[in-house]
């Protein structure tokens, strides 16, 4: 069988499953739509979770940035699993006692104002929206290189697939096609991985394999990769980093921003009860660590595999490692993978020294003693994980299996995400602040009529992408964690916070976080807008503006602090509101208003 | 009433001195192991490495872990003990 008809059956088999499991768990109220009916398993949850979570970013993407900026970018592993701790003890148990359907919905009745109602819709959606581009484009990569259709097809089938189970289904089909999602994405994560560190270390797991030794050289992994990518002129994987301030807030910025982001907290809102949603966090983070526990050591030694392919004296025992490097292959004499990852232009090799060999180095090192004259390969660093199986030389089904990952990576993110970005228009604006005479009929139907143009908006802004998709996520965790985390976790451990102190805190917050963000992005990300360039140098004591997600928190809780107690307390019920929350007895299912 | 009152605020001073100390764990490892001591931490070699870099990579998210289902099984047992669970 080709490889084609092998990835074909593969996503195939994976989305008869998908939309099986939607016609199975139709939702009937908006109950099911919003929580699936507030009855679903911690183990689950937690599951689902971490598919909901995990996006083409940490499927696709994470490896390689491991691979490509090592200890410096440990970052992110830290960053978005930290997260979960701080929304297992400051959040997710208070907002499911709280037992209503949205974000908004707590924010807008704990400050008793629709003034923060409306603030917390507007931040909901644009984060959800802006982190909603880059699952659609991330589909859409992944059709194209495994199926062979065109980008514009692959979004459009995406799209397709994802309106089938979402709109029909809501959170109850989206929550158990995520738990399929999970397993065909963790499966297909960690296949490739454990192959690749039994070649490399002899053993088995690859987080242990990380830390173990080299086979071919008979000293240890990481030394081994410090020592050969040394030799081509960057620093070591495992060097440390100077800016250590950006490298703590730039961590904070990620955790508090995961902790804020909507489409994880409403997952908490499905459990039955407190105590579930508690033990439903710790599940989640459990799911989400297999893959980021096999994600450092997929970047290291495919960040090794790369440059030992390329020059092979380097891969054993090297007494001297300039030496090893005077023989990198010939152009000639590529392996496969490099010729098909080729006609995709996520490899490109330029022969600058025209001697028929490729010299791939760091382009700040000056090798020109050793007849170089510059890096002739640019690898993209997304490719890693989805060239992975090829790299090891697995059998085809490996790849089959890791184009369902992906596309499933990609699918259950979209879908919760679109699924907050549907409960904020039909619940919050539509039930809540225009029409509270809306009947649970109408109100599932505005529900669907906003999933479905939610999903065409994804699907319009995934083929025309704006310029700056890449730039979004840094918006998406600077709102959530500057605006949205603050102003929940205030809301349930200070009884004396009010609506003033809440709205600036958010405001503030917020405001600060943008205009820093596109003071060295541009404004609004249109490039050549921005009003100081994006360089160390410029940034206000070393931070970058990615890491200004954390100082936008720390104005929120300090604006919210001094307004709230210049004014009046909260009213007694609000007071009450807060008491009740923070206790555990009587919350019964999520209730309907 | 007034017992209910201050066996609930009882609860709560609990639960709170419980996430300080947990958050404090979360904080040692993150940003004190992987980050900010991780030259301290230098001279302990872990598999080719130092122990500073094996915290930011692996150790601090198998922290994690622990602290949620250390604090659900606390918090668990808080409800109970306080008679405020469900």
């Amino acid at each position: 069988m080709s490889q084609f008809a092998i990835n074909l059956l593969f996503v195939g088999a994976s989305f008869a499953l998908y939309i099986g499991i939607a016609i199975w768990a139709r939702a009937g109220s908006t109950k099911d739509f919003y929580v699936a009916g507030g009855g679903v398993h911690p183990i689950t949850n937690g599951m689902a979770t971490a598919a909901d979570w995990m996006s083409a970013a940490s499927f696709i993407s994470m490896a390689g940035l491991l691979a490509s900026g090592g200890y410096a970018n440990s970052t992110f592993l830290m960053g978005w699993t930290g997260g979960y701790v701080i929304l297992a003890m400051l959040l997710a148990p208070y907002l499911r006692k709280f037992g209503k359907f949205t974000v908004p919905d707590f924010i807008g009745d704990r400050f008793y104002s629709n003034t923060a109602r409306l603030v917390a819709i507007v931040c909901l959606i644009v984060a959800s929206v802006t982190y909603v581009i880059g699952q659609m484009t991330g589909a859409g990569v992944a059709f194209s290189r495994f199926l062979e259709v065109s980008n514009t097809w692959g979004i459009w089938i995406a799209a397709f697939i994802v309106f089938l189970y979402a709109v029909f289904g809501g959170m109850k089909g989206i929550t158990y096609t995520q738990v399929a999602q999970y397993v065909v994405l963790i499966i297909a994560y960690t296949i490739p991985a454990v192959f690749i560190a039994m070649q490399l270390t002899g053993n088995p797991i690859p987080m242990f394999g990380m830390f173990s030794t080299h086979t071919e050289s008979g000293i240890p992994l990481l030394t081994k990769l410090d020592d050969v990518v040394n030799a081509l002129g960057f620093q070591d994987y495992t060097a440390d980093v100077d800016n250590k301030l950006n490298m703590v807030l730039f961590t904070l910025s990620l955790m508090v921003g995961t902790a804020g982001l909507p489409h994880v907290i409403i997952r908490f809102f499905t459990v039955p009860k407190v105590a579930d949603a508690r033990w439903s966090a710790g599940w989640a983070l459990v799911f989400i660590a297999l893959l980021y526990l096999t994600a450092p050591a997929v970047g290291s030694m495919a960040r090794l595999n790369l440059a030992t392919t390329v020059y092979p004296d380097m891969a054993g025992q090297v007494e001297n490692y300039e030496e090893a490097t005077l023989n990198p292959i010939l152009y000639e004499d590529r392996p496969d993978w490099f010729r098909t990852w080729e006609e995709t232009g996520l490899i490109t090799h330029t022969d600058l020294n025209n001697d028929g060999r490729i010299q791939m180095y760091n382009n700040a090192a000056d090798f020109s003693d050793r007849g170089w004259e510059g890096n002739e390969l640019e690898v993209n660093n997304d490719i890693l994980v989805l060239a992975n199986p090829e790299i090891a030389n697995l059998p085809s089904w490996v790849v089959g299996l890791i184009a369902a990952g992906g596309i499933a990576a990609a699918l259950s993110t979209a879908a919760g995400l679109l699924l907050a970005i549907s409960s904020a228009i039909s619940h919050d604006l539509i039930k809540t602040m225009i029409n509270p005479k809306i009947s649970e009929k109408g109100e599932m139907l505005a529900a669907r009529i906003s999933m479905a143009g939610a999903i065409l908006l994804a699907t319009y802004l995934g083929l025309n992408p704006p310029g700056f998709a890449a730039q979004t996520v840094a918006l998406a965790f600077g709102i959530a964690g500057a605006s949205l985390f603050p102003a929940l976790m205030m809301g349930i451990f200070s009884k004396r916070m009010n609506n003033k102190g809440a709205i600036a805190g958010m405001l503030a917050g917020l405001i600060c976080t943008l205009l820093y963000i596109f003071t060295y992005l541009g404004w609004f990300f249109i490039p050549g807008t921005n009003m100081l360039a994006n360089t160390p140098d410029n940034w206000i004591l070393g931070i970058s503006p990615l890491s200004f997600g954390a100082v936008g928190a720390l104005i929120n809780f300090a604006v919210a602090f001094v307004v709230s107690n210049a004014t009046d307390a909260p009213p007694q019920e609000i007071q009450d509101l807060v008491e009740s929350v923070r206790y555990p007895k009587g919350a019964g299912a999520a209730v309907d208003h | 009433m007034a017992d209910d009152k201050s066996n609930a605020a009882e609860y709560w001073k609990a639960n709170v001195r419980l996430i300080l100390g947990c958050l404090a764990v979360w904080a040692f490892v993150s940003y004190g192991c992987a980050i900010l001591f991780r030259p301290l931490l230098a001279g302990i070699p872990v598999g080719g490495t130092d122990l500073g870099f094996w915290f930011a990579q692996q150790g601090s998210i198998l922290t994690f872990i622990v602290l949620i289902f250390f604090y659900a099984w606390r918090m668990n047992a808080l409800d109970k003990k306080y008679g405020l669970g469900e």
